[in-house]
């Protein structure tokens, strides 16, 4: 137990200085990798409680799609600041009395919640869906995803369909002064829009395109 | 205090998501630190419900933590895009600057 908590120290320690580094780094690109340290260090503590499965998708849909994709939009859009020696940015402190007044109030509040939990702990009736020692958690989780949650599963492939499109169709430009093929030109052409018979006279000729 | 139980998690996720909303009120440089912050949040949210789907031995929670992530995904891309689209047509993502609506 003592290495779990060792453990447990070790990596929330480093998800905290993480998170606050994420916020108050002054180089977004050194937020961005705060944020990767971040996911790393939560996907392990999640693999460190028994949810191994979650921790690895923790790793392969924050690190390797969403932080990448920040990291993208952060290199190609050009906001870098002045460099100077203070890695903390100049005029942070703006806001931080509200800030800091609101998130006083949140953080207590859930500190009330998380210290009267134990006293509610029969308040939670359990389900049948339970955690088996015998079946790994990934084997658990689809046969419970694929059969119980089934219609959740695909409204969220619906959303991530919605999500696709509504990301390409926002950042599409259609680039003028481009020939391009109209299709729908194309295809409804018809005989008697494109070709015509016309007598001609003998050693007159005719015109065309006029 | 030897012990990790429940508490030490949903403390640690009180702590980020905490974190994460003190980072969108600080920030007023540019608006991917909010999205960053935002992601905080979710997994502030994330934390809480495994750590209680591990508490209950129910497996309701990471089912849901799927779903949390999925939404997570498609939020970073969609807001991203708009932050792109928003560059390219204003030349500036300074949150001091987005001021069109006179919100």
């Amino acid at each position: 137990m003592l290495v779990h908590s060792l453990f447990f120290y070790f990596f929330s320690s480093i998800v905290v200085f993480s998170a606050i580094m994420v916020i108050i780094s002054r180089n977004t690109v050194y937020s961005v990798f705060f944020l990767i340290s971040v996911f790393v260090s939560t996907s392990i503590l999640f693999i460190m409680i028994g949810a191994e499965f979650l921790g690895m998708i923790m790793l392969i849909v924050y690190v390797g799609a969403v932080a990448v994709l920040f990291l993208f939009v952060v290199m190609m859009l050009n906001i870098t600041e002045q460099i100077s020696k203070k890695p903390i940015r100049k005029g942070i402190f703006n806001n931080i009395s509200v800030g800091s007044i609101v998130a006083a109030i949140i953080f207590l509040e859930l500190l009330i919640v998380i210290a009267g939990w134990k006293y509610k702990g029969t308040f939670v009736s359990l389900s049948n869906l339970d955690l088996s020692s015998n079946i790994s958690n990934t084997h658990a989780l689809g046969s419970v995803l694929y059969t119980e949650y089934i219609h959740l599963f695909q409204i969220s492939g619906m959303i991530l369909l919605v999500a696709m499109i509504g990301a390409i169709t926002l950042t599409f430009s259609r680039k003028e002064n481009i020939k391009r093929q109209n299709y729908f030109d194309q295809i409804k052409r018809e005989k008697s829009s494109g070709v015509s018979l016309v007598e001609v006279e003998r050693s007159k000729g005719i015109k065309l395109d006029e | 205090m030897n012990e990790i139980g429940l508490g030490h998690y949903l403390t640690l996720g009180a702590i980020i998501f905490t974190i994460g909303i003190v980072g969108i009120f600080l920030n007023r440089k540019n608006v991917i630190i909010i999205l960053m912050s935002i992601e905080l949040l979710l997994l502030a949210v994330n934390i809480n419900l495994v750590s209680f789907s591990i508490y209950l031995q129910n497996l309701v929670g990471q089912v849901f933590t799927m779903f949390i992530l999925t939404v997570a995904a498609a939020e970073a891309a969609v807001g991203l895009a708009i932050i792109v689209i928003y560059y390219k047509n204003k030349g500036s993502i300074n949150v001091e600057h987005i001021n069109s609506l006179k919100g």
